[in-house]
């Protein structure tokens, strides 16, 4: 750094930036006698190192959005009339850097990284596999570019144009082919359970992107879906409730079924329910979709289908749940030092609450009440803060040190200061749209006695307005946790030259205690 | 055949499926890989030094 006044923001902007561009390239070097990192013999560590750096950047840049949306709908001033700064066009860049970016990330760095460890062998093909990294990261790029201009397709979680799909669209099949063949070559019989929950989301995840995302382009930033009318809105929340079945929670529950053992120092509870709870779990999703679309012109029966399968829903979810916490039991004395842990077991209980929540909120009558308020946006940061950031967090807490040859994070206190924000965080934005959105829910439907509504417009809006400073305030905290982690992370891996890890040969086993 | 006669009998091989894999997942003889298996995220990596020596 050099001397004077220099500003010093746009000084560590780039050692930043310098850093993490030698992280994202770090690799061993092969000098003489040194065994080669880039052999059949050590685990291609590079690309899960890479997503996991990724994950962390694009969680900070994804929630520090959601936060200035969250701002808006307080002070609306804050778009500065300016059009890319408009809600309309950041609250899908949002849940695009949230969903695709983080959680992708997320979910790349570690069925990478789980797939060679429970397969004992090294990833297929470093150099597609390289492609997925660099692929996806530019799919994140042009959607932060696009979806400020407007440029957009108009679907839910879907909103990215033609061009960009098709770039998804090979990344995606790249990473099948990774995967998969990753599995192909694997030296014990057995698939373990996380690679059939992460084979799950990458194949669904394939077929509902293509079929959602069928268009006519038109020009080379606009196209018209193939689908109308109600078939379009039936495929679009096929697709919707899909992606958070199997985007964000298969994809997940893997992530769950390899950190939370690792980290418990315990076998899977019961291996038995996680193969039941696996296949019931992908086959009733499928049919859920058609909760979100209660009360329209969807066929009444279709309706009452997706309301029917959503409520089946609740006993696979919570296979997973209770699976999950029950690795943890016997461990619980860990919770006392461990903070990994409390992310884990905190995670696994909001996602225990959301999926309760959901099966409860697409019974039809509930949903009369519930759908187009706050609550909606309530329930899915529950699952998306709660659940998926949690149990991301946790797992990256878990999985950095060993991606850097170290036995812990840099600070364990950082950590635990880390998981109160989370959860303060988190419980704040949940418990603040409950309550704005039953409140709006009630509101809405009021009428007096000659049949008029009894509120006005504005009048809900100015009950639920304290509530939107209470979620900002939620949102700040969860933030600032994730600031922590950054400088946690930087700290970790800053000074650490990763050191190439040996495939594992197959062992023999005779227990689950055994290790 | 009606249509609808397909529906059904897809309910019922759905059904006996899901019966069919509980008994299969509950059978003694997956017992001993099952258990294994539930062990596997436990192993530790072996990590290399820069001279190609292990570790840990």
């Amino acid at each position: 750094m050099r001397r004077g006044k220099r500003i010093r923001i746009p000084t560590y902007a780039y050692r930043f930036g310098r850093l993490l561009a030698s992280r994202l390239s770090a690799n061993v070097q092969n000098q003489t006698g040194v065994r080669p990192l880039d052999t059949a013999a050590s685990y291609n560590d590079k690309v899960v190192r890479q997503f996991t750096i990724m994950t962390v950047v694009w969680g900070i840049v994804g929630m520090l959005v959601g936060i200035i949306i969250a701002a808006q709908l307080m002070w609306p001033a804050l778009n500065f009339d300016l059009p890319f700064l408009t809600y309309g066009r950041l609250r899908p860049l949002h849940t695009n850097a949230v969903i695709f970016a983080f959680g992708g990330s997320a979910l790349f760095a570690t069925s990478y990284y789980v797939v060679q460890r429970t397969c004992h062998v090294r990833l297929a093909f470093s150099k597609l596999a390289a492609f997925t990294f660099w692929g996806w990261q530019a799919v994140i790029v042009l959607a932060a570019v696009t979806l400020p201009l407007g440029i957009t397709q108009s679907k839910e979680y879907a909103e990215l144009e033609w061009p960009i799909d098709l770039l998804i669209t090979v990344v995606w099949v790249a990473y099948a082919i990774v995967f998969f063949t990753t599995i192909g070559k694997r030296r014990i019989k057995h698939i373990y359970v996380a690679n059939w929950f992460y084979g799950a989301f990458i194949i669904t995840v394939a077929v509902l992107h293509i079929f959602n995302n069928l268009a006519i382009p038109v020009t080379l930033t606009k196209s018209y879906t193939i689908y109308t009318g109600v078939v379009d809105a039936m495929m679009q929340w096929w697709y919707g409730h899909n992606a958070v079945g199997f985007f964000l929670t298969a994809g997940f529950l893997g992530m769950m079924y390899y950190f939370v053992p690792k980290q418990a120092g315990r076998p899977v509870y019961s291996y038995r329910l996680s193969v039941v709870h696996f296949w019931s779990l992908i086959a009733i999703y499928m049919w859920a979709g058609p909760h979100h679309l209660h009360y329209t012109s969807l066929p009444d029966w279709a309706q009452t289908l997706g309301m029917v399968f959503s409520i089946i829903l609740l006993a696979p979810s919570w296979g997973g749940m209770i699976n999950g916490i029950m690795t943890v039991s016997g461990a619980w004395h860990k919770l006392r030092s461990d903070p990994i842990l409390k992310f884990m077991i905190v995670a696994l209980s909001f996602y225990g609450m959301s999926t309760f929540e959901g099966p409860m909120m697409s019974i039809k009558t509930v949903n009369a009440l519930s759908h187009y308020t706050e609550w909606t946006i309530g329930h899915v940061h529950a699952g998306a803060l709660g659940w998926v950031a949690m149990m991301t967090i946790g797992s990256i807490y878990c999985l950095l040190p060993r991606l850097y040859n170290r036995d812990g994070m840099y600070s364990t206190k950082l950590i635990d200061v880390h998981f109160w924000t989370s959860t303060i965080g988190v419980v704040l934005y949940a418990v603040a749209l409950w309550v704005a959105g039953i409140g709006e829910g009630l509101m809405s439907r009021a009428v007096n006695s000659d049949g008029t509504l009894t509120y006005a417009f504005i009048e809900i809006l100015a009950s639920k307005y304290p509530y939107y400073g209470m979620r900002l305030l939620g949102g700040v905290i969860f933030f600032v946790g994730m600031i922590i982690m950054a400088y946690n992370v930087w700290k970790t891996i800053s000074k650490e030259k990763p050191a190439p890890v040996a495939v594992m040969d197959p062992v023999e086993r005779s227990g689950p205690d055994a290790s | 055949m009606d249509i609808n006669d397909l529906r059904g009998f897809l309910t019922a091989v759905l059904l006996f499926s899901f019966v069919g894999l509980v008994v299969w997942a509950w059978s003694s003889r997956r017992r001993a890989e099952f258990d294994a298996s539930a062990a596997l995220p436990l192993e530790e990596d072996q990590h290399m030094t820069t001279n190609g020596q292990e570790k840990n």
